[in-house]
């Protein structure tokens, strides 16, 4: 079914989506969004979301199963505390995507902003994964529990690093794949930095196939640059810190 | 770890004409201060470990065993005390943070201590609580700004739609505190017992256990920076939502439980791998503005589809007033305040001891701010930090607060003798511990027993002094600050307080 965002305050809309799902509604396309915050908020089911337009901020937060696909820009929060579902933005979006998230997988085709994959976190069968096909800012994967963040750095500029500073700053769990180079100073302390093993860049393969897919990418172009592995030297970076 | 040069802090006597050499302190004691010699046959005592809980003088059956204060002294000084030197001595051997648990343990004033209360003499007299109708209730969220009526065939109704409300039977909930911080068997007691008494318990930043979703009318879930165990069913299960910006123990500070406390049952519940640290950062990283915080408020909101009132929770600090006046604007139904008092699991010593306000005056500063700029009905305000009776209770309510948050007193309540050890996770009361083996000494039967009958004898209280003042409804109390007198403050805390000095008239 279609719902036309256009006027529409996002409490009004998002209640319409609510309806939309709980009337049973498999797949649902906004029209005309123009900045309407939390869409996708707090929704279940096996239902597709269309955007067409940009969704405001905290678009997918706490969601838990649903697809989300933006045909334009995101802003930021992106499934924050998201637990389930997916979010592909083909454009691209603002900070602290997938703060907190469990489970589920955010694609970005293009760049991002600050703060990107802050505290994701993995438990038993939930993995959450968010690959950023250009930049990111500082901050990335800051806290980072669990998971996986990806940053390919597609179609950028020879003078642009591929991430900001103080990546993986508190990064306790998880792993980053940068395609790209990093100089020492842009790492958090508390973060290690390898090159992939053959088994690595096999499981690798496996989550960019489905994101190019979405992006009518080819995996073996995005595999013809060198990735480097970021991981945590500690899953206890804090300890020691105490006295009796 | 280095030889320990810090003297010990309890001594323990053992009447050895009394013990029967029974041996239930050897076993009982998680911090192996009791040890028995059979060629001897006697049981002895290492005070170096103890840590003052008293667990093992009230079980010993015979009374044989007495926990004292070291009488050993260092040379007085003003400024080097005994607490001071320990202290150093600690870090000189450590190179660490000075740890603690509970509130706030410095003598800064208490200003409940400084606070009368006023009773009906002559006119307006005087109400049985015990005879006459008295009303404890209260409604906890957003209150409109006016009430719209209508009539129709049926007669009069209100047009307006009203937010909810969370219901509570007496003006005292009990404050959040994890799963992973206390027992399941603690959690459990609380739970039950804020069923049992109509009020409400709040989960900390744990997560909710799965056998405890039973009790999600009695909850307020809370949601915190680490984002522990929240999600769809977690925040559906309770009856509000709490974000949890501050804590009084710990302003500015974020929590860390550390990974040998995340167990199988407290992974599950935290949703985060057994063995790993759970780092709950100081700031939420997507709220940097009060707009953000709104954000956060209305991200709730929505993915509860507007059924659960959602409060804000900070620590009392200096500028409270206008950060509550923020909180209340971005939307907050209530918002609670914890003041220097309040109590942690865990928390640096410096930390707790040194920062934020006494709640006394947060809670006169923000009802006296929201009242100023007309939006005191928005939301409501729930003070915690310290609350020791029910007269600090009724004064706070008098000062402008809704209800009232209690922790520390619920936990004495349990069996807590606030020894200010939870941190190490030994607690012999088996409240603050995971070890099964301490755990399964709190039974949560008793533990909702003693809680409701805290709550009951708490509200019995206040009946009566409510009574006493001519009041038969709590809400006609709410920030009527006219019935409270100052003693022994100075101009400047009675007027940041709003109340009269003792011996003036209205």
């Amino acid at each position: 079914m279609k719902i036309d965002a256009n006027g529409l305050y996002y409490k009004d809309l998002n209640e319409k989506i609510y309806q939309a799902v709980v009337s049973g509604k498999r797949e649902i396309v906004l029209e005309n969004v123009n900045g309407q915050r939390y869409i996708g908020g707090g929704l279940r089911g096996d239902v597709k979301v269309v955007i067409n337009g940009v969704p405001g901020n905290d678009l997918a937060s706490f969601m838990d199963g649903p697809t989300i696909i933006v045909k334009s820009n995101g802003q930021d929060g992106i499934g924050n505390t998201m637990n389930a579902g997916r979010v592909v933005v083909y454009g691209d979006a603002g900070d602290i995507i997938g703060y907190s998230m469990r489970g589920g997988r955010i694609y970005i085709k293009g760049d991002v902003g600050y703060r990107v994959g802050i505290h994701m976190k993995s438990y038993k069968g939930s993995y959450p994964v968010v690959i950023i096909g250009g930049c990111a800012r500082d901050f990335l994967g800051e806290y980072m529990a669990g998971g996986l963040l990806i940053i390919l750095g597609l179609n950028r500029g020879d003078d642009l690093p591929i991430v900001g500073n103080y990546v993986g700053t508190g990064m306790h769990g998880g792993l980053i794949y940068i395609r790209g180079e990093l100089e020492d100073y842009q790492l958090g302390k508390e973060v290690g930095i390898e090159e992939p093993s053959s088994e690595d860049l096999e499981q690798l393969e496996g989550y960019l196939e489905e994101y190019c897919n979405y992006f009518g990418l080819n995996v073996e172009d995005v595999q013809q640059k060198p990735f480097l592995k970021l991981y945590p030297r500690s899953h206890r970076p804090y300890g020691r810190l105490y006295a009796y | 770890m280095a030889k320990k040069t810090v003297p010990s802090e309890f001594i323990i006597e053992r009447d050895d004409e009394k013990c029967i050499t029974c041996q239930v302190c050897c076993r009982m004691c998680s911090n192996d201060v009791h040890t028995y010699d059979p060629e001897l046959d006697e049981v002895n005592s290492d005070s170096t470990k103890c840590v003052g809980c008293h667990f093992c003088e009230m079980l010993c059956p015979t009374g044989a065993i007495t926990v004292k204060r070291n009488p050993s002294e260092f040379k007085i000084n003003a400024n080097w005390t005994a607490r001071v030197i320990n202290d150093i001595t600690k870090q000189a051997e450590t190179g660490g943070v000075l740890l603690t648990g509970m509130g706030c343990d410095r003598p800064y004033p208490i200003y409940w201590d400084h606070i009368l209360l006023n009773a009906s003499q002559v006119t307006n007299p005087s109400i049985d609580p015990l005879r006459e109708p008295m009303e404890l209730r209260t409604y906890l969220g957003r209150k409109p700004d006016r009430i719209e009526l209508e009539s129709s065939d049926d007669g009069p109704g209100i047009k307006t739609q009203l937010g909810t409300q969370l219901k509570l039977e007496t003006p005292i909930l009990f404050s959040a505190m994890s799963y992973g911080s206390i027992s399941l068997n603690a959690c459990i007691s609380l739970a039950r017992a804020a069923t049992e008494a109509g009020t409400l318990y709040n989960t900390g930043e744990g997560g909710l256990h799965r056998d405890l979703y039973k009790y999600g009318q009695n909850t307020i879930v809370q949601v915190a920076s680490g984002r522990f165990g929240v999600h769809k069913e977690y925040l559906e299960a309770g009856a509000a939502i709490e974000i949890k910006i501050g804590q009084g123990a710990k302003p500015g500070i974020g929590g860390h439980l550390p990974g040998e406390k995340v167990s199988e049952e407290i992974s599950q519940t935290r949703m985060i791998p057994e063995g790993t640290d759970a780092l709950s950062p100081a700031p939420h990283h997507d709220i940097y503005s009060i707009e953000d915080l709104r954000q956060l408020i209305f991200a709730l909101k929505e993915a509860t589809r507007y059924r659960k009132p959602v409060g804000v929770k900070i620590a009392a600090v200096h500028n409270v007033a206008p950060i509550a006046s923020g909180i209340v604007r971005a939307g907050a139904d209530f918002v609670a305040i914890d003041g220097i008092r309040g109590g942690t699991g865990a928390a640096p010593t410096v930390i707790r001891d040194n920062v934020g306000i006494p709640i006394e005056l947060a809670i006169a500063a923000v009802d006296s701010r929201l009242r100023e700029e007309g939006i005191r009905n928005q939301a409501s305000i729930i003070a915690g930090g310290g609350f020791r009776n029910s007269s600090d209770v009724i004064k706070a309510i008098a000062l402008g607060a809704d209800a009232v948050y209690i922790a520390t007193a619920a936990l004495v309540a349990m069996g807590c003798h606030v020894c200010q050890k939870c941190y190490t996770g030994k607690c012999n009361w088996g409240i603050a511990t995971q070890d099964p083996y301490l755990t399964k000494r709190l039974n949560p039967e008793i533990g909702t027993r003693r809680l409701v009958n805290l709550l009951r004898a708490w509200s019995l209280e206040i009946k009566e002094m409510l009574g006493g003042m001519g009041i038969n409804a709590i809400e006609s109390l709410r920030g009527n600050r006219e019935q409270l007198r100052g003693v022994g403050l100075t101009d400047t805390d009675l007027k940041l307080l709003g109340i009269k000095p003792a011996g003036e008239a209205w």
